[in-house]
């Protein structure tokens, strides 16, 4: 058939979306990773979405309501991000060299989260020292809050919060994903 | 007053609407000028899509930006003017002449309006680009004409 559009033509299309720099947020998703499939998220100014087995319609939508409705799927602007997470994925990488872009969280998340962005490779807190180090101590259950939301999990580690009692407590992806960031990072055995 | 239907995702509209727009190119241009034109036509909707108000007649809208294409290619590749060029008196395109006495009109005779008079396109073809019927095309651009005439007395 000569009317049937071809992948390359589609890609195309999205490669030059991509470079007359149209988009609100390119994005992806990752079928293949340890961590199951992962959408990935990116504005121009950085990372600003991970999640763990998307449900891309319902993703698309919430991206398009806090960044722009110029959502588009685009590898190009994605493919540092998924060789940094490829690499930490597979041990060779503790730190992450990305620009984060945190639009539109509200004063305290984005206290809480710069602060947890502090804590190491392979070191956990707790959510009552992450609610001190944020300026309010009593805030643990908020933290737990602001955790259960974080909007880029891995590269912001919120795996590495536990309960004051080293339980796992919970986790937005899941706690089997939590184990095994946990154990990737040597933190448990 | 209905809610608006809101805006989607610029993915989700690309998708819904890719094979159609291109199959629409195929018949107009054929299969070499439709790889062009498909690029520009999303594109071109890309650039205007975060001034959309609302997700209403997206498939018409993504429809009548191809057909601009490809009369504005058609254009292009004929400078003589041998295209029948629908330019009013003073050298506007007539769809651009067509905007302000449309823009009051409901959605689907505006559009079936501007692509009768602005774009010279057949009723069949209207009816495709709105998804219903020929008869239906031309009842809605006769509608759309006498509500204008109406407002203009």
């Amino acid at each position: 058939m000569t009317d049937i559009l071809t992948p390359d033509l589609d890609e195309r299309f999205r490669a030059a979306a991509t470079a007359e720099g149209l988009l609100d947020v390119a994005y992806d998703v990752f079928d293949d990773t340890a961590m199951g499939p992962l959408l990935v998220g990116v504005t121009d100014r950085g990372v600003c979405r991970i999640t763990f087995d998307p449900s891309p319609e319902r993703e698309l939508e919430q991206l398009a309501r806090v960044y722009g409705s110029r959502v588009l799927r685009s590898t190009k602007p994605i493919q540092r991000v998924h060789l940094e997470l490829d690499e930490y994925l597979e041990g060779r990488r503790r730190d992450f060299d990305l620009e984060l872009d945190l639009r539109g969280q509200p004063d305290f998340y984005l206290r809480v989260l710069s602060e947890l962005a502090r804590v190491g490779y392979g070191e956990t807190t707790t959510y009552g020292t992450l609610a001190a180090r944020s300026g309010n101590p009593r805030a643990a259950r908020a933290v737990g809050t602001v955790m259960n939301r974080n909007p880029i999990p891995i590269v912001l580690p919120c795996h590495r919060v536990v309960g004051a009692n080293g339980s796992l407590t919970g986790y937005g992806g899941g706690l089997h994903r939590k184990e095994m960031l946990l154990r990737l990072e040597g933190a448990i055995l | 007053m209905s809610m608006a239907v809101a805006v989607p995702p610029f993915e989700t509209f690309y998708e819904s609407h890719k094979t159609e727009v291109f199959r629409f190119l195929v018949r107009r241009v054929g299969r070499d000028g439709a790889e062009d034109a498909f690029q520009e036509t999303f594109l071109r909707a890309l650039r205007a899509y975060d001034r959309l108000e609302h997700g209403e007649h997206l498939r018409a809208w993504a429809l009548t930006i191809a057909n601009r294409i490809v009369l504005d290619g058609a254009r292009r590749r004929r400078p003589t003017g041998e295209m029948p060029e629908l330019v009013t008196e003073d050298g506007r395109p007539a769809y651009e002449e067509l905007a302000p006495l449309t823009d009051d009109l409901p959605p689907k005779e505006r559009a079936a309006v501007v692509l009768r008079y602005g774009y010279d396109l057949g009723y069949d073809e209207i009816g495709e680009a709105l998804g219903s019927t020929e008869s239906a095309a031309r009842q809605a651009a006769s509608a759309g004409v006498r509500r204008i005439r109406k407002e203009k007395q």
